[in-house]
């Protein structure tokens, strides 16, 4: 199996794997980087997304082998202290309901407000749409999205 | 009515136990499951119960902290945060001070651990508040025997008791003595104006590790020596495995083992991925699948018990088919539901390690008892050999309630020797699942000089008949002539609860037939359902599942909230109205058209649950409850051809997605009886308000789910 050095969340790591190997499966079995959600393995319900290059990407329709000087970020990696404004402002709004779904929603939410800093609410519902909420936390996702593009700006 | 909880008879002796800690301060333990449910058989002998028995715990340490452990996992409903509320409004602690913890599941320490559905906080509600009053007033006596002064002069408040002389102790500082004071009786509770926790906001007691992505959920869970298995079960529902072919399977890097059992084969990796490529690669042979099940062929057989005469009577008053006779019209329509995956974002999955000594096994569960009871009788092995840890579930909606992927995990994990966690794709989710059943429902009604003077409801549903109470829930006792029959055709599809069982789809049924009723009858919606509640005011049968003047009170608060008579151009508004799980809902939809189709705007919502624990929560489980409602009303649909399910995954699997949501407006009806559950009830008028306010749009009645369906023939009409 070929060895890959990855930059993950600011660190290299190394580890081996077959090259057709999800992102996904890396980051969960091998790097105990859990908080990247699996929920569908075809990138249809965004519960796996992650950062490459602080784009939001889905992690189970990424291939190892195709990566190689990206910085990738995961939830784990969003912020030192889980102090994003986003992960605040999840906090302010009482966001969750089981939970799962809400690492990938917030990674999409954290590239979108790089995007566009100051976006309408339909902006808003238009960029997060790619991500299942099956409790249909949704009005609180998107009260939270523009509640973090307050606190950014 | 039947709802009101407030006459349970218990002994404080029978359900708590306090004892000191080793390491300082107090542990109290309270069993939820023989305190608070007065329909409940005591699973033990309660006059004989030992500590050991308890199945929720309160520790004080000597520092005045107070840790909660709440016994039962958490599927998103919320009770992990209210529960302990309830104690710590009682116990008068400063909420802040307060850290709740996951119990694990432990045979010796929680016996009696079961996961409590909708009916947490209904069923609870007496028992906390009397834990934590029973507890308070122990730390107030230990205080007073300490003072040398009658308890009666102290009181208590935010963890500080405080004698006639100004004197204060903090709980910290007596827990050790308090433990070992006799348990009192007759402890005072809270008036609900005294309140300063509940009906205040807490957050999600788990926002932190949620938001940071700790581990905290099944999926999450790792073990050493843990290996991944991924199961081919048969492709369509009654087919058998004849042979398969694990050539290729045992080339992919990283696959350990094949096994087989049953009619499944299990590929077992070192990691997930390892298992799910074995899996794709594997060659089965399936017996013929092609005189098995088909929707075609549920249709027919529902459609044969609806027109023919076979039922169990469920509810019967005066006498309907006198009523149909003699009426001036008789309306009948029939409703038709699809099956439903659960779809919750986390697939099923779960642990087992079994070895000659133990099974230990650890996973998103609802029924832990039942489960690990099942997995030994399956193993031939003793129930105390078991050792079941719960985690965080990512959803449930009904589907954890079957242990079918601990009992795979136990099996695979026994035949290989190794600890395995089953991870079901989303595939495996999809296609092997426990569905909401489909289910037809065929509503007769006759009106005579104005009045609904009969009213007949028939289910045919695919292999169990709506639960007992249903038959008893609106609109029994507001019409004289009142009717409810059922039978189940027996499927191979396997089929259980799903959110809001039967009344999912039915309400949709009922409640748009009341639309009908009030055109024909040429009555505002809102209007014809109070004058129907008048009936059943002050009914002294004690079936009557739901309250006449609680449903006027929510309708009316509804009704004034949505501004239901206001006229907007290009707004169409419908309206619905639905008790379940003893709670009243009613909602009205707002919607506005765009190409041809129909788009919903926003939801009022008005819930009488009684006392208001959490708002923040309360409002976000409504508001999840009535999109969810919506969503799959509009989009949700799963049959089956020659046993195989129609969808696989979420690209052709549609589920409402945030820019499809209105927002949602939730009110609540202030009262002060004792609370009762929110994660279900939102969710069943949902799809009948909106589809009476898609009537007053297009003038299209909507008797199918999912209304996608209808509407895009109905769009290209409208394009064309």
């Amino acid at each position: 199996m070929p060895t890959y050095n990855l930059k993950i969340n600011g660190e290299l790591v190394t580890f081996t794997a077959d090259s057709d190997t999800p992102l996904l499966w890396i980051l969960r079995d091998e790097l105990n980087l859990v908080g990247t959600k699996f929920g569908c393995g075809i990138a249809q319900c965004g519960a796996c997304t992650v950062h490459v290059d602080g784009v939001a990407t889905r992690s189970c329709q990424l291939q190892v082998s195709i990566l190689d000087k990206e910085e990738i970020t995961t939830i784990e990696g969003l912020s030192k202290e889980g102090d994003h404004p986003l992960q605040e402002a999840w906090k302010e709004v009482d966001v969750p309901q089981c939970g799962y779904c809400q690492a990938g929603q917030i990674m999409t939410a954290a590239s979108f407000l790089k995007e566009n800093p100051n976006p309408t609410s339909t902006e808003i519902r238009e960029a997060m749409h790619g991500n299942i909420c099956r409790c249909a936390s949704y009005n609180r996702i998107e009260k939270a999205v523009a509640v973090a593009a307050k606190k950014m700006s | 009515m039947s709802t009101e909880q407030n006459n349970i008879r218990f002994s404080r002796r029978n359900f708590l136990r306090t004892s000191a800690l080793a390491s300082g301060g107090m542990l109290v333990g309270f069993n939820l499951f023989t305190a608070c449910k007065p329909e409940a058989k005591p699973a033990v002998d309660i006059a004989n119960l030992n500590f050991n028995d308890f199945n929720a715990f309160i520790k004080i340490a000597d520092n005045g902290y107070v840790t909660i452990f709440s016994p039962n996992p958490e599927i998103g409903q919320g009770v992990k945060t209210a529960m302990p509320m309830i104690i710590a409004e009682e116990l008068d602690v400063e909420w802040d001070k307060v850290h709740v913890a996951q119990a694990k599941y432990n045979k010796k320490e929680y016996k009696r651990q079961v996961a409590g559905g909708s009916q947490s906080i209904r069923f609870g509600w007496d028992a906390l508040r009397q834990t934590g009053a029973t507890t308070k007033q122990m730390l107030i006596n230990a205080a007073a025997a300490k003072w040398g002064v009658d308890a009666n002069t102290c009181k208590a408040s935010k963890g500080i008791i405080t004698n006639a002389n100004g004197d204060t102790l903090g709980y910290g500082e007596v827990v050790s003595e308090a433990a070992a004071l006799e348990v009192p009786e007759n402890v005072t509770l809270k008036k609900p104006s005294e309140y300063t926790i509940i009906g205040k906001d807490a957050l999600n007691v788990d926002l932190d590790n949620i938001v940071t992505g700790k581990p905290l959920f099944g999926l999450d869970y790792k073990a050493d020596g843990m290996v991944y298995a991924s199961v081919l079960r048969p492709p369509a529902f009654g087919q058998k495995l004849e042979s398969f072919d694990d050539a290729e399977t045992k080339k992919v890097n990283g696959v350990s083992d094949v096994i087989k059992f049953g009619d499944k084969v299990a590929v077992i990796g070192l990691n997930t991925w390892a298992a799910m490529k074995g899996k794709k690669a594997l060659k089965a042979v399936w017996s013929d699948d092609q005189n098995l099940e088909s929707t075609v062929d549920h249709n027919k057989e529902l459609i044969k018990i609806l027109d023919g005469k076979e039922f169990d009577t469920r509810r019967e008053d005066g006498n309907v088919k006198k009523a149909f006779a003699e009426a001036d019209k008789v309306l009948e329509r029939t409703y038709d539901s699809p099956f439903l995956p659960h779809n919750c974002m986390e697939p099923m999955n779960f642990y087992a390690n079994v070895t000659a000594e133990k099974i230990h096994l650890v996973g998103p569960i609802q029924t832990p008892q039942w489960t690990a009871g099942r997995v030994a009788q399956l193993l031939k092995r003793k129930e105390e050999e078991i050792d079941l840890e719960m985690t965080r579930m990512g959803g449930g909606f009904g589907r954890r309630l079957y242990g079918d992927f601990a009992l795979e995990a136990a099996e695979i994990s026994n035949l290989a020797n190794k600890p395995v966690k089953v991870v079901f794709s989303r595939e495996d989710d999809m296609t092997d699942g426990i569905y909401r059943p489909a289910i037809k429902y065929r509503i007769t009604a006759s009106i005579k000089d104005g009045k609904l003077t009969g009213y007949h409801l028939k289910e045919a549903a695919i292999n169990s008949n709506m639960y007992d109470l249903i038959p008893n829930f609106f609109p029994a006792g507001c019409i004289p002539n009142y009717k409810v029959s059922t039978k189940s055709y027996k499927s191979d599809i396997t089929t259980g609860a799903w959110r809001a069982p039967y009344t999912n789809f039915l309400a949709f049924a009922e409640q748009t037939f009341f639309d009908e009723l009030a055109e024909e009858l040429k009555k505002d919606p809102v209007e014809l359902r109070l004058e129907l509640l008048q009936n059943v005011k002050g009914s002294t049968d004690e079936k009557i599942e739901y309250s006449g003047e609680r449903m006027e009170n929510t309708i009316k608060l509804a009704a004034e909230k949505s501004n239901w008579k206001e006229q907007k151009e290009g707004v169409f508004k419908g309206f619905a109205a639905y008790y379940s799980h003893n709670t009243h809902v009613a909602e009205v939809a707002e919607i506005e058209m765009k190409d041809g189709l129909p788009v919903v705007k926003k939801i009022t919502a008005a819930v009488d649950c009684g006392i208001l624990i959490n708002p923040t929560g309360a409002i976000n489980q409504i508001q999840g409850g009535v999109l969810d409602g919506i969503g799959h009303a509009m989009y949700g649909d799963l049959s089956f051809e020659n046993g195989k399910p129609s969808h696989k995954n979420f690209d052709t699997y549609r589920l409402i997605r945030m820019n499809e949501t209105p927002q949602v407006d939730v009110h609540f009806v202030k009262n002060e009886l004792s609370p009762t559950g929110l994660g279900e009830p939102g969710l069943p008028p949902a799809g009948g308000a909106v589809a009476n306010a898609i009537y007053k749009a297009l003038k299209n009645r909507l008797y199918k789910q999912p209304f996608i369906k209808e509407l895009s023939s109905k769009k290209s009409e409208v394009l064309s």
